[in-house]
C-alpha cells in the first residue's frame, strides 16, 4: 500500500456558486451562501451543464454530481479520451440520503393518483448509487463505481475508500467525491424535529450563540490519481491525499461520543496513515456543523489527537459560509481544503464572535489566516491539513490532505 | 374534416408532445421515426404509456408496448383502440 494519490481536478457547486475556485474565493472573501436559514444552490441550472434528456433522467443529488464532476474532470485535463484504461477508472460518490426529492415527488403521485402511475424512473432516480453510475456512464469510466452511505461523513469516506483502491492497484485513477440534494419539505421538517438544525438559521460554528446546522445541498468531486500514472502522462497535480482513516463511536444513533475518543483516534490514523505527525499539521478543515454537541465533542477531539499543537493550529468550518452539504459535506470540504493549503491560507470561520467554555483553539475569526512556513526552508513545504467528517450513525472519517503547485 | 381525422391529430400532437418532454428535439419526432433513433427506451415507453393511459384512457400491456417501433405504430395503436 505504497502508493501515493494525487489531486489533479476539482469540481464543486454549491451555496457560493457553481465551481471550485468560486467557493474558495467567496469563502476567502467573506461572503456566505446561506438565505434566510438554507443553503441552496441557487446558481445552480442543470441544463447549463446536461441535456435535457439528462436532466429529465437525473434526480437534483445526480445533478449536482454531474456538473461537479464534469468540472473536476474538465480540471485534471481529461477531455474526450480518458488518460487510463476505461476499466482502471472508478467513481465513488458519498451520499446521506440520495434522491429523496424523487421519492416524495414519487410518493405523491402514488398517493393522489394510484400505483399505476408512479414514474417508471422512480427507481433509478432515487437510489443513492445514482449518482456514481450516472458519472460513470457519462465519462464511459469502467472501474469500481458505488456509492458509499454514512450520513454526513459520507463524502470524505468516498475519498478515503477511494484513495485505498488506487492504493491497493485496484485502480489508476478515481472519481471520488459526494453529493445531496434534500432541502425537501420532508427532510427539513425531519431534521428540525430532531433538534439538529437551527433555529435562529444562522451556522456560526464554536461559537457560544450557535444552535444547530443550517441544511445546505450541494457536490464536490476530485479526480484522484495514482501519483505515478499521473506524473508519466504530465499532468498538473494540485494536491495530496497523504492519509485517511475512519473509526465509528458505538455510542448513539445521532450524537457524537461527549469525550471525543474515537473522532481523535481517526484523526490520529490519518497523521499514522500519512506518516506525520500532529507537528505536521498546518490546518485543521473542521466538520463544525454549529450544533452544540459535535462542536464540543470535535474541540475535545482535535485537543485529544493533536496535543500540544491543537492551540497553535488554526481551525475553521465551511460550514460558517455554506451551510451544511450532509453526504457532500465532507468532498466539498475537502476540495476547499486542498484550494487552501494550495495558497497557505486558513479560510475564516464565518460569525465567530462569542467563544464558548472549554471551545479554545483558534477558530480564525476575522479575515482569513496566512499559514506561516513552519520550516526554515524556502520554499515552505507543501501546507498539510486535516478534514473532520463525522455522521449520524458515530461514523468518523479524516483525511490527511496537502496542497501542491 | 371528420371527427376520425382530428382524433388521429389529437392523439398524435399529444404522442408527440410527450415525446419531445422526454428529450428528443421536435423536429425529430415524425411519425416515421424510431423509438431506438430518438434515443427511447423501456422506461421511456412504460412513461408514455402511463400518459396515453390518463389521456385516453388506453391501457396498452407491456406486450403492446414491446411491438411499438416507430411514433407512427403508437399513434396507430392508440387511434385503433379508441375508435
Amino acid at each position: 500500500m505504497n502508493r501515493r494519490v494525487v489531486v489533479t481536478g476539482f469540481g464543486a457547486v454549491t451555496p457560493l456558486g457553481v465551481g471550485a475556485r468560486r467557493l474558495h474565493a467567496r469563502w476567502l472573501s467573506g461572503r456566505c451562501g446561506i438565505d434566510d436559514g438554507v443553503a441552496r444552490c441557487d446558481e445552480f441550472d442543470p441544463s447549463e451543464h446536461m441535456s435535457s434528456k439528462e436532466v429529465r433522467r437525473s434526480d437534483r443529488f445526480t445533478q449536482l454530481a454531474i456538473a461537479a464532476g464534469s468540472e473536476a474532470l474538465a480540471d485534471a485535463g481529461w477531455g474526450d479520451e480518458l488518460p487510463y484504461d476505461p476499466a482502471a477508472i472508478g467513481c465513488v460518490i458519498g451520499t446521506g440520503i440520495g434522491g429523496l426529492g424523487s421519492m416524495e415527488a414519487g410518493h405523491d403521485v402514488l398517493r393522489d393518483r394510484g400505483p399505476g402511475r408512479v414514474p417508471p424512473l422512480l427507481v433509478p432516480l432515487m437510489m443513492t448509487n445514482a449518482a456514481a453510475g450516472v458519472l460513470a456512464m457519462r465519462h464511459g469510466l469502467r472501474g469500481q463505481t458505488f456509492s458509499v452511505g454514512s450520513a454526513c461523513a459520507a463524502g470524505s469516506h468516498a475519498i478515503g475508500v477511494a484513495t485505498r483502491l488506487i492504493q491497493a492497484g485496484d485502480a489508476q485513477a478515481m472519481v471520488a467525491g459526494g453529493s445531496e440534494a434534500t432541502l425537501t419539505p420532508l427532510a427539513t421538517a425531519a431534521f428540525a424535529a430532531m433538534a439538529a438544525t437551527s433555529r435562529s438559521g444562522i451556522s456560526r460554528p464554536f461559537d457560544r450563540r450557535r444552535d444547530g446546522f443550517v441544511m445546505g445541498e450541494g457536490a464536490g468531486v476530485l479526480v484522484l490519481e495514482d501519483a505515478k500514472s499521473a506524473q508519466a502522462r504530465g499532468a498538473r497535480v494540485l494536491g495530496h491525499v497523504l492519509g485517511y482513516a475512519a473509526t465509528s463511536d458505538a455510542h448513539h444513533l445521532t450524537a457524537p461520543d461527549p469525550t471525543g475518543c474515537c473522532a481523535a483516534k481517526a484523526i490520529l490514523g490519518a497523521l499514522r496513515d500519512a506518516g506525520l505527525s500532529a507537528a505536521d499539521v498546518d490546518y485543521v478543515n473542521a466538520h463544525g456543523t454549529s450544533t452544540p454537541l459535535n462542536d464540543r465533542a470535535e474541540t475535545r477531539a482535535l485537543k485529544s489527537a493533536l496535543g500540544e499543537h491543537a492551540g497553535r493550529i488554526p481551525v475553521s468550518s465551511t460550514k460558517s459560509a455554506i451551510g451544511h452539504l450532509l453526504g457532500a459535506a465532507g468532498a466539498v470540504e475537502a476540495v476547499a481544503t486542498v484550494l487552501a493549503l494550495r495558497e497557505r491560507v486558513a479560510p475564516p470561520t464565518l460569525g465567530y464572535e462569542q467563544p464558548d467554555e472549554d471551545l479554545d483553539l483558534d477558530y480564525v475569526p476575522g479575515p482569513p489566516r496566512t499559514l506561516p512556513p513552519r520550516v526554515n526552508g524556502r520554499p515552505p513545504k507543501p501546507a498539510v491539513g486535516l478534514s473532520n467528517s463525522f455522521g449520524f450513525g458515530g461514523h468518523n472519517a479524516v483525511l490527511c490532505l496537502a496542497g501542491s503547485g | 374534416m371528420s371527427a376520425t381525422t382530428t382524433t388521429t391529430a389529437k392523439i398524435e400532437c399529444m404522442i408527440v408532445e410527450a415525446i419531445v418532454s422526454f428529450g428528443p428535439a421536435t423536429e425529430t419526432v415524425t411519425r416515421e421515426a424510431t423509438f431506438e433513433s430518438l434515443d427511447l427506451d423501456s422506461l421511456d415507453l412504460v412513461e408514455l404509456s402511463q400518459i396515453i393511459e390518463e389521456e385516453f384512457r388506453v391501457q396498452l400491456g407491456t406486450a403492446d408496448v414491446a411491438d411499438l417501433k416507430t411514433v407512427g405504430d403508437a399513434v396507430d395503436l392508440v387511434v385503433a383502440r379508441t375508435s
